[in-house]
């Protein structure tokens, strides 16, 4: 071990880093210190500027000004490729994999394994195999990776990272769409890299998770350095007043208020419902000014139920009624059409559309709901986008820029105001909170509120036990593609679900009867 | 500075026609020179509008397919056949049933590329292969491999014909965009368009009717192919099914790109779209007045193509803004 | 001999009922490209004709522009055991090996309109093209007693760029060119070979030529070229044939249309009527045994308004042109 990498010692050093994108100055002037061997969590709001470091730093944007030292030496990457070399390896927030490659090719891209010059597959499924069971994960590594969860494909990227061997790993908001248990796992490894002396840096939107692993904290906001401090030495209250730079008020996570709203007539039913080997048939009724939240474990079939409610998926069985109507639901667009709204847990590839602009994709499912014939005007456009933008606090506030440039927080913001444009009966939540900062968080969970007490049904689908608990007023939990168990009222809380999550396969079944 | 201009949407083209234009005048004295015969504008001017109009229409189609990530490479052979039907018929039928017989073939062969792409999900690039190569058979068989000629005077007016001064194609041209722009921009077909090209998956998430779009796009296209292919039977009053509308999909594609639409899909510019094909033909009429052996032709092209397609790629832009700043 | 005679008489009877069944002496097998052109068409249309003068047997297999399909016609014919071959190349190379099988049976094959390779010429027979350096000259002679001396700026639409028929017929015309000082080419562009493109590069040489009035004479590689030469000069308000010559190569119908409404001056004509010399080659070969030379040459004949134009133009159409 070489003096550098030293507990304690100065690993990465960035001093005086800036970088604007046209007029936004998306960092100012920004020090940052990284030490080997711990681990560093890089916190802000949505849109601070937390990601645009990072992509400075590893050179996948040019810097404007500033130096950054890695072990003392200047270093200067001038791509992403060129940090890893360099010893910096990053996963970044949008995860860039190839999907039609198999697991394995994507874990050893660029650096499979070779005898005189020919990539030796099996060598490579075997290493790669190695490699995912210290995440736990026991997959066929010659699959397609596309062929995986979202989560299996994040967790490949981050095992990819981490086995670059390098002296800084850099994970962009990791742990937003895996659950509990995948969470612990990178923990460990986390802290079996930090032993060895690697420093990681760590951003994220959940503080929980600050707080359990972190050493250090630095915070950003609006592009400018807020402060660094030791984790044990700074309280929560005052981690957010650093990162909101005002008070939070209201996110108190209490039960009671959403207890007091009574449940309006069903808008919309769904008996016998599923599809052969994508979700069993279940039955499901959801009331206006309801909020039903699907709880159980990546892959328990969540996102599944919820393509079938919203036409993505065709059902092979059961029906659906809206408004006591027989409706067929063949595809997005008849759910559409019936006022339901779905928005993904893939920001990337299902939600956003980043050429087009923050208004555009605002207006788009109203746009499409109207049909052809009714365009809305330029105006009547941008004072949707606006309300939209003042509404749900988007950030930078100009319609006219392509969300593809927004912060991923903000764009999930977008995707949001796109459906609330619609004024729908029925409104499918995938994730809604990923990747979304404290405040914002809140205030999502606000709106959620609001929403319901305007009459709109909610089925929300959230790893964050706590959120579903706070905002539910009936918690279904899936397990193997089922749904196996519903809990309602005072029955709702953490323990209750995660025990539901948890029961034996029997127990579960009978609770599915019940 | 010069990074902003050049990245501000269609000046790079604007400037690159300006460019070209010079040139033509460099290279020609008298091509700005303007004068009326027999009841139409004639001048080297008029020329690059009018040798123009095949491929500026095809491009007004071709744009629209582009922007949903797709390709049409029959839009040459539909040119073919239509033309080819247009020829056969109109002596014996008159005009209007050869032009409804040929535009309908061309709304038919749209159809049936847009069936392969939208409804079996056939890969663009091949499921329109297939009527470029057929296509051209489709059009020697009508011909039966000879020059069809015909004489029928209002057929011969949309090649030859001119609307207060303005050649027939020309105006035909322009009515076209008019047309593709009301529709496209004038309902709300351009922005579910771009959507459906910049990402489909999303699209379709959000209620749009992707299938239906792109099927859409692709009979938009093959009646403009059409209407191209009837413009330029009507121009050579015959139909030259061996030799009509020959690669003249590439160029349209051409067109399209350097207009700035991508390949990929997304934003489109259907102005834009024709300014490149009037690019291209300034640059064609340029070459042919210029007086250079036609050995040429091809290299010159190319390197004009490659110059316009630099100014536009923002790398390049932000390379010109990189020495801009060195120099200051 | 007898076993010979039957198989001709049933291939007549099972592919040609169209022809006369009278009792056929040879029948020779035809390998043409496609109908890719008009002048393709009618030179399918002679050999018929011509064949059935001479009371051959004459079965054509349309290769659709795929030199695979004529590969495997000619093994046809061979397998077939006809007379005698007759070949129109779609290209130059790569006949060594089918020729060589065809030279094995004893079947001499003809060339038409087309030469392959050096390499392969011990493999056939003869081959019966014109000489399109010869017809750019024909043109080029005419061009030059037309003006008697008098100056004169010509414009020439070439054929396809790198395409030997344009190579020869610029040849040709050029080498009268530098016998006549007062002729002289002013520019020269390619139209490749299409009404299309030889209207548009005429629409430019008239603006580049203040408006047409420096140009004497135009020269075309092709008839289609010119058509659509007359037409540019039309719609520029000239008159083609008066104001401005032309003379052009192919003598396809179009063109005496042209030259009967006074609009055009000359064409050469590349005969389609290639069949007939191959198949008087062919019958005294197998009569008399006469080897005929390598080349047979066919006639490049200049025609203008005074060989009854419209006459021709009727005789011609019927063709398939
Ligand atoms: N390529 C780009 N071009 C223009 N602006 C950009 C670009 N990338 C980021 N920005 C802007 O820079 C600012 C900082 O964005 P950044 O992605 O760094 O935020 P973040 O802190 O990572 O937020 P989040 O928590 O939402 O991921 C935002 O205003 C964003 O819109
Ligand atoms: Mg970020």
């Amino acid at each position: 071990m070489n003096a550098s990498s030293d507990p304690g010692s100065a690993l990465l050093e960035v001093r005086g880093l800036s970088k604007s994108f046209g007029t936004l100055r998306a960092l100012q002037e920004v020090d940052f210190t990284l030490r080997a061997g711990e681990i560093h969590a890089l916190l802000g709001e949505n849109g601070a500027g937390k990601s645009t470091l990072i992509k400075t730093v590893t050179g996948v944007f040019p810097r404007d000004t500033g130096i950054v030292r890695l072990g003392g030496a200047e270093v200067a990457p001038r791509s992403a490729k060129a940090a890893v070399d360099a010893g910096i390896a990053t996963v970044y927030q949008e995860v860039n994999l190839l999907l039609n490659l198999s697991v394995a090719q994507n874990l050893y891209l660029g650096r499979q394994p070779t005898r005189f010059g020919l990539v030796r597959e099996a060598e490579m499924r075997r290493r790669a195999a190695e490699l995912l069971a210290e995440f736990d994960l026991h997959i066929d590594v010659a699959e397609p990776l596309g062929n995986y969860s979202v989560a299996v494909q994040h967790i490949t990227a981050i095992a990819r990272a981490v086995d670059q061997s390098a002296r800084v790993l850099i994970l962009d908001e990791p742990t937003a769409s895996l659950d509990r248990h995948e969470v612990e796992i990178l923990f460990a490894v986390m802290r079996k890299l930090a032993l060895r002396g690697i420093g990681v840096i760590f951003v994220t939107h959940f503080l929980d998770q600050v707080y359990e692993i972190c050493d250090r904290i630095t915070v950003l906001r609006n592009g400018r350095l807020i402060g660094e401090r030791e984790t044990a030495e700074l309280p929560r209250i005052e981690l957010i007043r650093m990162m909101l730079g005002r008070e939070l008020a209201g996110t108190t996570s209490e039960r009671a208020a959403a207890k007091v709203r009574q449940a309006g007539e069903v808008c919309a039913r769904f008996e016998g419902y599923g599809k052969v080997g994508c979700v069993a048939p279940f039955n499901l009724a959801l009331r206006r000014g309801e909020v039903i939240g699907l709880a159980g474990l990546l892959g328990s079939g969540r996102t599944e139920t919820a393509r079938l409610v919203f036409g993505a998926e065709r059902a092979d069985s059961g029906s659906a009624t809206v408004e006591g109507k027989p409706v067929r639901l063949q595809s997005p667009r008849d759910a559409v059409a019936h006022g339901f709204g779905y928005c993904p847990e893939e920001r990337k590839t299902e939600g956003i559309i980043a050429d087009l602009t923050v208004r555009e994709n605002i207006v788009l499912a109203l746009q499409a709901k109207r049909g052809l014939t009714k365009p809305l005007s330029r105006a009547e456009q941008e004072g949707i986008a606006i309300r939209f933008i003042r509404l749900l606090d988007i950030r930078p506030p100009e319609p006219e820029r392509p969300i593809g440039l927004l912060s991923g927080g903000n764009q999930q913001k977008v995707l949001l105001a796109r459906w609330l444009a619609t004024a729908p009966r029925l409104l499918v939540l995938d994730e809604p909170t990923r990747g979304i900062d404290v405040g914002a968080h809140a205030e999502i969970i606000r709106l959620i509120r609001e929403l319901c007490d305007d009459g709109l049904a909610l089925l929300v689908i959230s790893s964050e036990l706590d959120e579903i608990v706070t905002y539910s007023d009936r918690v279904i939990v899936l397990r193997d593609r089922a749904h196996i168990d519903e809990l309602e009222g005072e029955a709702i809380d953490v323990s209750n679900v995660l025990a539901a999550i948890a029961a034996t396969g029997t127990a579960g079944a009978e609770a599915g009867q019940a | 500075m010069m990074q902003r201009l050049l990245q501000s949407r269609g000046l790079a083209q604007i400037i690159a026609l300006l460019v070209i234009l010079a040139l033509d005048r460099a290279v020609s004295p008298q091509f700005f020179d303007l004068r009326m015969q027999d009841g139409r504008l004639f001048g080297s001017l008029i020329d690059v509008l009018n040798r123009g109009a095949p491929v500026a229409l095809l491009s007004l189609g071709m744009v629209l397919v582009i922007a949903t990530r797709g390709i049409d490479l029959s839009v040459g052979a539909v040119m073919a056949i239509a033309g080819a039907i247009a020829a056969s018929l109109a002596d014996a039928h008159g005009m209007p049933v050869a032009l409804a017989a040929a535009l309908g073939a061309g709304l038919l062969c749209g159809l049936w590329n847009g069936f392969l792409v939208a409804v079996l999900g056939i890969q663009p690039i091949v499921a329109t292969l297939i009527l470029m190569v057929a296509g051209r058979g489709v059009a020697q068989l009508i011909t039966e491999g000879r020059i069809v000629t015909f004489t029928a005077p209002d057929l011969v007016w949309l090649g030859n014909g001119a609307v207060l001064g303005v050649p027939a194609p020309v105006a035909v041209e322009l009515g076209m965009l008019v047309i593709t722009g009301a529709v496209v921009r004038g309902s709300a077909l351009g922005l579910l368009i771009e959507a459906t090209g910049g990402n489909a998956r999303a699209s379709e998430l959000a209620g749009i009717g992707t299938r239906a779009m792109i099927l859409a796009v692709y009979v938009w296209c093959g009646l403009c192919a059409a209407l191209a292919g009837i413009i330029a039977a009507a121009d050579i009053m015959g139909a030259d099914a061996n030799n009509a509308g020959l690669w003249l999909e590439l160029d349209a594609i051409l067109a399209v790109v350097i207009g700035g639409t991508s390949l990929f899909g997304g934003r489109f510019s259907l102005v834009l779209a024709m300014v490149g094909a009037l690019i291209i033909q300034a640059m064609n009429t340029g070459i042919l007045l210029s007086g250079y052996p036609p050995e040429f032709n091809l290299l010159v092209k190319a390197a004009v193509v490659l110059v316009v397609l630099l100014l536009q790629s923002p790398r390049f832009a932000s390379a010109g803004a990189v020495l801009g700043r060195a120099r200051q | 001999m007898t076993s010979k005679a039957l198989l001709a008489a049933t291939a007549l009877v099972a592919i040609t009922l169209s022809l006369p069944a009278t009792a056929a002496e040879l029948t020779v097998g035809f390998s043409q490209i496609g109908s890719e052109s008009g002048w393709r068409a009618a030179e399918t249309s002679v050999s018929k004709s011509e064949a059935a003068k001479r009371k051959v047997t004459l079965k054509i297999a349309d290769a659709q522009q795929k030199q695979e399909n004529q590969i495997k016609a000619i093994r046809s014919f061979i397998a077939q055991g006809v007379d005698a071959i007759f070949l129109a190349p779609v290209v130059s190379s790569g006949w060594d090996a089918v020729l060589k099988e065809a030279k094995e049976a004893k079947i001499p094959v003809v060339l038409l309109d087309r030469d392959i390779d050096p390499s392969g010429k011990e493999l056939y027979l003869t081959a019966v093209t014109s000489d399109s350096v010869h017809e750019g000259a024909v043109a080029g002679e005419w061009l030059a007693k037309a003006m008697a001396g008098k100056a004169c700026n010509v414009v020439e639409l070439q054929g396809t760029v790198g395409a030997s028929v344009a190579t020869n017929r610029k040849k040709g015309f050029d080498s009268v060119v530098a016998k006549n000082a007062n002729l002289k080419v002013v520019r020269s562009q390619t139209g490749d070979f299409t009404r299309a493109k030889g209207k548009e590069v005429m629409e430019s040489f008239i603006k580049a030529e203040g408006g047409g009035k420096t140009i004497c004479a135009v020269y075309a590689h092709n008839d289609d070229m010119m058509v659509g030469a007359i037409q540019a000069m039309k719609e520029a308000g000239l008159k083609p044939g008066k104001d401005i010559l032309t003379v052009s190569i192919d003598a396809v119908p179009d063109i005496f249309k042209a030259i009967a409404a006074g609009e055009a001056n000359a064409t050469v004509e590349l005969t389609p009527n290639m069949a007939g010399p191959a198949l008087d080659a062919i019958m005294a070969y197998k009569a008399k045994g006469t080897v005929p030379p390598k080349w047979i040459q066919t006639e490049s004949k200049l025609y203008t308004a005074a060989d009854d134009p419209q006459k021709i133009y009727d005789s011609k159409k019927g063709l398939g042109y």
